[in-house]
Formats: structure tokens, sequence, C-alpha cells
């Protein structure tokens, strides 16, 4: 045994072939290793939110996940969520509310919103959920589904308006 | 980070004889704990021997009603399994109330039962503490505390055990499977962690190489009845101050059973026993609630900035058992 390993990454659809340092953790591996300098190195401690990606379609911490125990699973990142040029919806309603202001939690906050709402749709419930189901998404639990992802800058007051627009017309579309 | 060497598990007994052959091997599962732990330079395994593609993913609810969790099941598919959800609400509170959406789609049951204090000192490489480097002694007696226990503590150790879904399964009565060298065996959680006494490198009752493969709830019949109360110095993605799992069975004004564990406040997920026998047949009232608490917390032992646990802890019983009271009247 090494202390590398061979390792399959999948990220936004295309396949990468590497030979990684075990050490090395996701965020690395895309930023140092691929030139996928979208996902931002905060704390390095799973303690800020910047490094969010989508790991098999879930939110999860890239710098608290070891590359080499990604082998073959689907990555996506802030650079992958634009559909052919198109804007993602969550990227769309970050500009149109001014989501942000230096920037740099943006794509952590976006890849979040991205998974955040996904689970919403799958029914889970939150902390601020009362009565088991949740029943729709509103500032409270908005807040609180994102209470992993920090902006230094305070820009919540429009983060949390932009995601909520990109609730409202899914579930607009959805009983259309 | 120091370089290590890695495998990936492809079964039970495999990971099992890995680990326990090399002494500075490590099981590996979602990571959030041990990755971080590892950047800190407070865990320095030689090998990691990763878990997550083992087969212990499912939550299984038995004929008698026991639901049997995988080790591997994420905290956040846990939350929201509609057998936690609706038949242990404490459960799946008590794990919505901890860390963050990304961190509970990453972090396991295993991971969590297992997971280390947040004790700045012991996080510190700098710092002494017993419990990272036995015999260096402990500056948080006389300094940091504020956070740290008022229960179960050691002169060597005052840490507390940071787990949300801990207290949960203590007060549930949970039983966690375990596969060694030996064979497979089950313990009581309440045995899983280790009080420090002279030894908080001691943390648990595993031996090294011995895996967590899942844990069992038994059937309780008044559990859909519990909530877990958590306060933290924020809103939301924090460690808890104190908490409180609870299970309230009343019946015409009186208490007929009742589960309660408190968090954040002992060593180890500190199931309240004194409060629940002191409980028992009173009525269920704020004054026995409060009765009940102070019963448990006669044997504290608070330092300087952390006397304020105490009162904290009790009022947290007091309205979560208020509350399910409340509900079942």
């Amino acid at each position: 045994m090494t202390e590398a390993t061979r390792v399959q990454l999948h990220v936004n659809g295309r396949l990468h072939e590497l030979a990684l340092d075990n050490r090395t953790t996701l965020l690395d591996a895309l930023r140092e290793h691929l030139g996928l300098t979208g996902s931002k190195k905060g704390c390095d401690h799973g303690q800020c939110g910047a490094c969010t990606v989508l790991v098999d379609g879930r939110r999860i911490n890239s710098c608290l996940a070891l590359a080499v125990t990604l082998d073959g699973v689907e990555i996506r990142t802030i650079e992958g969520l634009s559909d052919d040029g198109a804007l993602h919806p969550v990227q769309q309603a970050f500009l149109d509310r001014d989501g942000f202001q230096c920037g740099y939690c943006t794509p952590g906050q976006i890849c979040s919103a991205v998974g955040m709402l996904d689970e919403f749709d799958q029914g889970w419930p939150s902390a601020v959920t009362t009565g088991g189901q949740p029943a729709a998404l509103d500032a409270g639990e908005v807040r609180e589904r994102m209470s992993g992802n920090l902006c230094r800058c305070g820009a919540y007051m429009n983060i949390v308006p932009a995601i909520l627009d990109v609730a409202d017309a899914a579930a607009g579309r959805s009983s259309a | 980070m120091r370089p290590f060497q890695f495998v990936r598990a492809d079964d039970a007994a495999t990971a099992v004889q890995t680990v326990t052959a090399n002494p500075k091997a490590k099981f590996l599962a979602g990571g959030t704990n041990l990755v971080d732990l590892m950047k800190l330079g407070v865990e320095r395994p030689d090998l990691l021997v990763d878990l997550t593609r083992l087969p212990f993913d499912s939550v299984d609810v038995e004929a008698d009603g026991t639901v049997r969790i995988g080790t591997n099941v994420r905290n956040s598919d846990l939350a929201a399994h509609p057998a936690v959800r609706n038949g242990l609400p404490l459960l799946s509170q008590a794990l919505l109330a901890g860390a963050s959406g990304q961190l509970r789609n990453m972090a396991t049951v295993g991971g969590n039962l297992l997971q280390r204090t947040r004790c700045a000192y012991f996080q510190d490489v700098t710092k002494p503490c017993n419990k990272r480097q036995p015999g260096s002694g402990c500056p948080a007696r006389q300094g940091d505390h504020r956070n740290l226990a008022i229960l179960g503590a050691s002169e060597a150790c005052i840490a507390t055990h940071p787990s949300d879904m801990a207290v949960a399964l203590a007060a549930l009565d949970a039983r966690v499977a375990v596969s060694g060298p030996d064979g497979d065996r089950e313990t009581p959680l309440a045995e899983l962690h280790a009080l420090p006494g002279e030894h908080p490198e001691q943390e648990t009752t595993l031996r090294h190489g011995e895996l967590i493969t899942g844990i069992a709830v038994p059937p309780l019949a008044y559990a859909e009845r519990s909530a877990y109360r958590k306060v933290r110095d924020r809103a939301s993605y924090a460690f808890a101050v104190a908490s409180v799992a609870a299970a309230l069975d009343v019946e015409d004004g009186v208490v007929r059973d009742v589960r309660l564990a408190f968090g954040a406040v002992a060593p180890k997920p500190w199931r309240a026993h004194a409060a629940e026998d002191a409980l028992r047949g009173r009525p269920a009232t704020a004054a026995s609630f409060r009765a009940a608490a102070e019963a448990e917390l006669a044997a504290a032992e608070p330092l300087r900035d952390n006397a304020f646990k105490v009162p904290l802890i009790t009022k947290v019983v007091v309205r979560t058992l208020s509350d399910l009271a409340g509900e079942t009247s």
C-alpha cells in the first residue's frame, strides 16, 4: 500500500482519473487538481459552508470529504449548475435579489440552496418544522435549513428572499 | 495532516481484521469529525479503513416494534425516516437539532456516537489535555470551562460528549451492535461510553478493532409523546449548552412512567435515572418536574463558569415535561 490512491472523480458530467495523496479533500481536488475554483475554502473545518457541493445530488461540505472516498460518485459544483449557458434558477434568483456582497460564500450558498430545495421536495422536516410535515418553505424554514452557510457580509436579508423566490416559482409550476 | 494509507472495506469482517492488525489504524465513516481532527493533528492514524460502502444502510422495523438502524445511515436520512419521525419524535428532533444540513448528509450513526469532545483544549495540540495526552494535565478546570461538564466528570477531565442523537438514544434504552475480532456482541448504549475517572483517554468500552454495525431501539409504548429540547448560544448550527430528551406517560394527571436524558452536561449522554425515579407516581406538574430535575442535579459539581447549567437544565426539564404533559392531558 502507498499513501496515494487512484480515483475516478465524476465532476459536472466529466470523468477525471487522478492519483491523489490520500490526504486530499474533495475541495482541494477540485481547486488544486481540476482547476474548479468556484468552490471556496472558508474555514476548512466544516463550519462555514463555503465549500458546499452536491454529491449524488446531496449537499455536503467538500472540505471534510476525502477525495479517495468518492470514487465513482456524481459530484456537481457551482461550475456545473448552469444548463447550456442558462443559469440555474437559484443562480438567477441570487442575481435578481442581489443575494451577496463580497461573493465569497455565494457558490456554497447556491449549491446548498439547490440541495436544500430538493430535501424539502422530498418532505424532509427541519428543526423548526412543527406538526410533522413541512407545509411550505417560509423565511424561518429557509434560515434553519441554510444555517450551515455563513455570510460574513450579512447578505442574509437578500439570500433568504432569493431562495424563497425559487421555491415559490417551483410550487407555482407544480400546481399549474 | 500526516500521511496515511487508505483502504476501502468491502466487508465488515475484513474491515475489523485490518484495523485490529494495526494499532494506528482507524475506521472512517462520514469523516465530519475524524477528518477535522486529522487536520488539527489531534488524530494521527497510519491507516484509514473506509466503511461507507458497507451495507449497514437501512432502517428496519421488526415485528415487536424494535427499530434497527444500520451504522451507515446518514443523520439526515434517519431524521426523515417515517418510523423515526412519527414513532420516535425525540430522536428525529435530536438529529435535526445537530450540526447543519450538509453535515447531517455526511454524518453516520456510528460516527455520531463515537465523535470526540469539542473541548477547546482537546482540539488544540499546543495545550495540555489528559484525554489527548494522558498525564499532561487539564487546563480547563481553571480556564475555559463554560460549556464543560457538571455531572460525571473527574479531576482529570471535565469534557462533555457533544452528540444530540446519543442523548435521545440514551433515553430510549438503545442497544449497540458491535462486530469484533472475536465475533458479534450487543451492548447497551448506556455502557458504550465510559466516565473519565483517572483515564479520560478511554472514552468507550469498545476494544481497538471493534466496529459498530448498528443500533437497536426497543419499543416504548409512549415514545410518540416525546421531545428533544436543545439550548445553544445561537439559534441553529451550534453545539448544545444544555439539552433534554424526554418521553412522558401520564394517566389521570399522574406520571406513570418517564424517560429523561441530558446532553452537554456530562462526559456521556446522561440518563437521568434519579429524576425518573423521583417522578414516577407523582402528579404531572411543574413542581414535580422541578423536584425531579433537582434530584438528579444533587450530584452536580459545577465550576466557576458553568454553574449556570444547573438552573438552566432544570428549567429545560420543566419546560419539556410540561409541554409533553400538556399534549397528553
